[in-house]
């Protein structure tokens, strides 16, 4: 019965024809597409294409463009700033990852376990997120004063402490991007960890309650288990946010001192606007490439790598 | 369909007035030009932009057809890269001396040649200067503005405060080691700073010094120079830093200056000694507020010896090359107006010294003759009346720039080399174990590649 309704129904569907698409509506949908198709191939898909072009290209955007093949790659692989800005850039994503990960999921689950006020601390939390990133370094960089009578040193010369040279030192420069980071960015995921465990079944709490569980035991055994699909794509999220990180070196440091904090995205943007006779774009749009098909590379290997234990 | 058919007709008639539009401006276009130039940098006090805006309307004045349009401006590498390969610059910009030839050689400034020979003073240029703005094929694509040579800022009160004499500011480069450490011992503020951002500011300081004491960052020219930027001279020079910063410990905790900084820093009365351009007391006055008191100016000390010398440059003005050719005339009417008329122009000299004092800004800076030396003197004994910078706390200077030898800045790939200096001057200041022969040589390794790309 039930299969003959079927069929009967397949058979009463009309043929379509290009008439019938323009009556239902298909050439309104094609009109309203339009303008987002010229807008993503405008702005997000043309220059992929001219990126690509570029980087087989020799061109300062104002003589004529000439083809040089793969030479484009070849000069940065040869650049003895590449290794440097690679391994600065491995550095900055390790320790923003060793101690930038952890911050936000440590406050959320502490804010989730807030009776009282919660909405005062999430804001609390986002609050770095909307102050415009160049006032943001701009008060850092007072707090990163290397006099002693810098923010931070005068706050550690309470106790005895410094003067630390901050940014001006080789050593500390990339530490103190990362803590400005990690302070300017933890509030979105924050707000991620917390709408996540808002998902955490209670029932689960209750359960581990019964058993004896102590609130550690509770997070490790429940609350991070629930959030592992969450903590995963934060995790790639962070990685592929710090291997382009740009806005701190630039800001702050200009890649000094000595190449200290000089990053892939910084070396990049040395190529394209470093040299004020015109900026060679085929080494910029060259690296640029590399570093997107890398990225792309490394989230494959890492959803491989991570989906079983995702969808568990 | 009737509503898709007043759509069609309204769009329709709004391309028309549009295209109406642009016709009638275009009509309008052939009477009147309209030039956008280069006026101050950013962030210039409201009187500076007041006395620019004066200048402005006369020249429109005197000029019914030409309007001009101002735009905030300051070169710096990447922004100026930026807009030239975007094509937003202004229609009239400056360069430094570093970059015009270049830029002249890859078709990124217009030819002045016919405009610029017209003018009345052409041929009283100085040669050496006029060069500079001179491409390969010998066409004008850039007049001069200004030359400066590299000098010694030092600030009075600290000297006062140390117990030394403003009067004497150091003439050894032992001596300002010696200053800068009384300084920084009395006073507490840094003694003597240097520019150290990765913007070829802090390869362009120590070029200067290296200068001074008789070496080179290249010989030959073109791309057959050699670098030598790991030249004894340079080595001498880092040691020098190197032993103001981490033995003396007279250079402060900030090393990342860079120009603008560097001249806040000293306008706050928070440095002892610096090393920039002679003119920029302009800027400290304009941009940064400077209690003229502080202020002394004295010439770079150099070595004893016969390769010693200053190193010189300046500023250009150039066109874009899209520029039209009314646009050009129009353009070189203005720069003849606001950059070359009040140094060989009695009455526009006085008007222009007027117009200045009026507005509270600097009349009088030392800078370096565009001309020759006799039509320098005799500029400067028209605006006399008018001067109002601090000539006797800049006697050092002027009585001992004429006796030095100026020597331009390195001719082939000029910024790279600066560039490639940078790191190693920044290494030096924050890392007390920097192996500085080392660094040296990789910096002059990347200096050479710049220099046989010709970039």
């Amino acid at each position: 019965m039930t299969s003959s309704r079927g069929l009967s129904h397949v058979r009463e569907v009309p043929r379509r024809t290009p008439l019938t698409w323009v009556r239902s509506g298909g050439l309104t949908t094609v009109l309203f597409l339009l303008p987002l198709l010229f807008a993503f191939g405008a702005f997000s898909w043309y220059p992929i294409v001219r990126t690509v072009i570029m980087s087989v290209q020799h061109t300062n955007l104002v003589q004529p463009a000439t083809w040089v093949g793969f030479q484009n790659f070849r000069n940065v692989w040869h650049d003895p700033l590449f290794p440097i800005a690679v391994k600065n850039t491995a550095y900055f994503a390790g320790l923003a990852l060793v101690f930038g990960y952890p911050v936000p999921l440590v406050a959320a689950v502490l804010m989730s376990e807030v009776r009282k006020r919660r909405g005062i601390y999430s804001a609390l939390a986002y609050l770095p997120v909307v102050i415009p990133p160049v006032v943001a370094v701009l008060l850092w960089k007072t707090f990163y004063d290397a006099s002693s009578t810098g923010a931070f040193n005068t706050i550690l010369g309470w106790v005895h402490l410094g003067p630390y040279p901050w940014l001006q030192s080789q050593q500390w420069a990339m530490p103190s991007l990362v803590l400005e980071s990690t302070w300017a960015n933890a509030g979105g995921t924050v707000i991620i960890y917390l709408a996540a465990l808002t998902g955490v079944q209670t029932e689960l709490y209750e359960a581990a309650a019964v058993d004896g569980a102590n609130l550690w035991q509770k997070i490790w055994h429940v609350t991070l288990p629930q959030l592992r699909g969450v903590l995963l794509v934060t995790m790639i999220l962070q990685i592929i946010g710090t291997a382009q990180v740009f806005l701190e070196p630039y800001l702050f440091t200009s890649g000094g001192p000595a190449n200290a904090t000089l990053t892939v995205l910084l070396l990049i943007y040395n190529y394209a606007f470093g040299n004020s006779l015109g900026g060679d774009y085929g080494n910029a749009t060259a690296l640029s490439l590399m570093l997107a098909v890398f990225l792309a590379l490394f989230s494959l290997l890492y959803l491989r790598a991570t989906r079983s234990w995702s969808t568990r | 369909m009737k509503s898709l058919r007043r759509i069609a007709t309204a769009v329709a008639v709004a391309g028309l007035v549009a295209a109406g539009a642009t016709a009638s401006s275009a009509v309008g276009s052939t009477k009147t030009v309209t030039i956008s130039v280069a006026s101050l940098i950013p962030g210039s006090t409201q009187a500076a932009t007041d006395q620019f805006n004066e200048q402005v309307a006369e020249f429109e004045k005197a000029n019914p057809t030409i309007n001009v349009k101002s735009v905030e401006y300051q070169w710096t590498g990447p922004t100026f890269a930026a807009k030239l390969a975007a094509g937003t610059l202004p229609t009239v910009f400056e360069v430094p001396f570093t970059d015009a030839r270049s830029l002249g050689d890859n078709g990124q400034l217009a030819d002045l040649t016919s405009y610029a020979k017209e003018l009345p003073y052409f041929k009283k240029y100085n040669p050496a200067v006029l060069a500079e703005g001179t491409d390969a094929k010998g066409q004008i694509v850039a007049l001069p503005k200004g030359a400066y040579a590299q000098a010694l800022h030092y600030n009075r009160q600290l000297f006062t405060e140390a117990g030394l004499d403003p009067n004497k500011p150091p003439t050894t480069w032992a001596q300002v080691r010696a200053d800068a450490k009384q300084i920084a011992q009395k006073t507490g503020k840094p003694g003597y700073v240097e520019m150290a951002k990765d913007d070829n500011t802090a390869g362009w300081i120590l070029t200067t010094v290296v200068y001074s004491l008789g070496g080179r960052m290249e010989t030959g020219t073109g791309t057959s120079a050699k670098a030598t930027l790991d030249n004894p001279k340079t080595i001498q020079a880092l040691n020098l830093l190197k032993a103001m910063r981490w033995t003396d410990n007279s250079m402060g905790s900030n090393f990342d200056y860079g120009w603008s900084d560097i001249n806040q820093a000293f306008a706050a009365g928070t440095v002892g000694m610096y090393i920039s351009g002679s003119d920029v007391y302009t800027n400290l006055v304009q941009a940064s507020n400077i209690n003229p008191s502080i202020y002394g100016l004295a010439p770079i000390p150099l070595a004893n010896s016969k390769t010693a010398g200053v190193l010189g440059g300046g500023t250009l003005v150039g066109v874009r090359p899209d520029a039209s050719a009314a646009a050009k005339a129009a353009a070189v009417k203005w720069i003849d107006f606001f950059y070359e008329e009040p140094l060989v122009s009695k009455s526009q000299a006085i008007r222009n010294a007027q117009t200045l004092v009026a507005n509270k800004q600097p009349v009088g800076v030392p800078a370096l003759p565009l001309f020759n030396k006799a039509q320098y003197d005799l500029a400067n004994t028209w605006i006399k009346p008018f001067i109002n910078v601090p000539l006797g706390q800049m006697k050092p200077f002027l009585t001992g720039i004429f006796k030095q030898t100026l020597i331009p800045e390195p001719e082939a790939a000029t910024q790279s080399v600066y560039h490639s200096l940078d790191a190693v001057v920044e290494a030096v200041l924050t890392n007390k174990n920097t192996n500085v022969v080392q660094m040296l040589q990789q910096a002059n390794s990347a200096a050479q590649t710049a220099i046989q790309q010709g970039t």
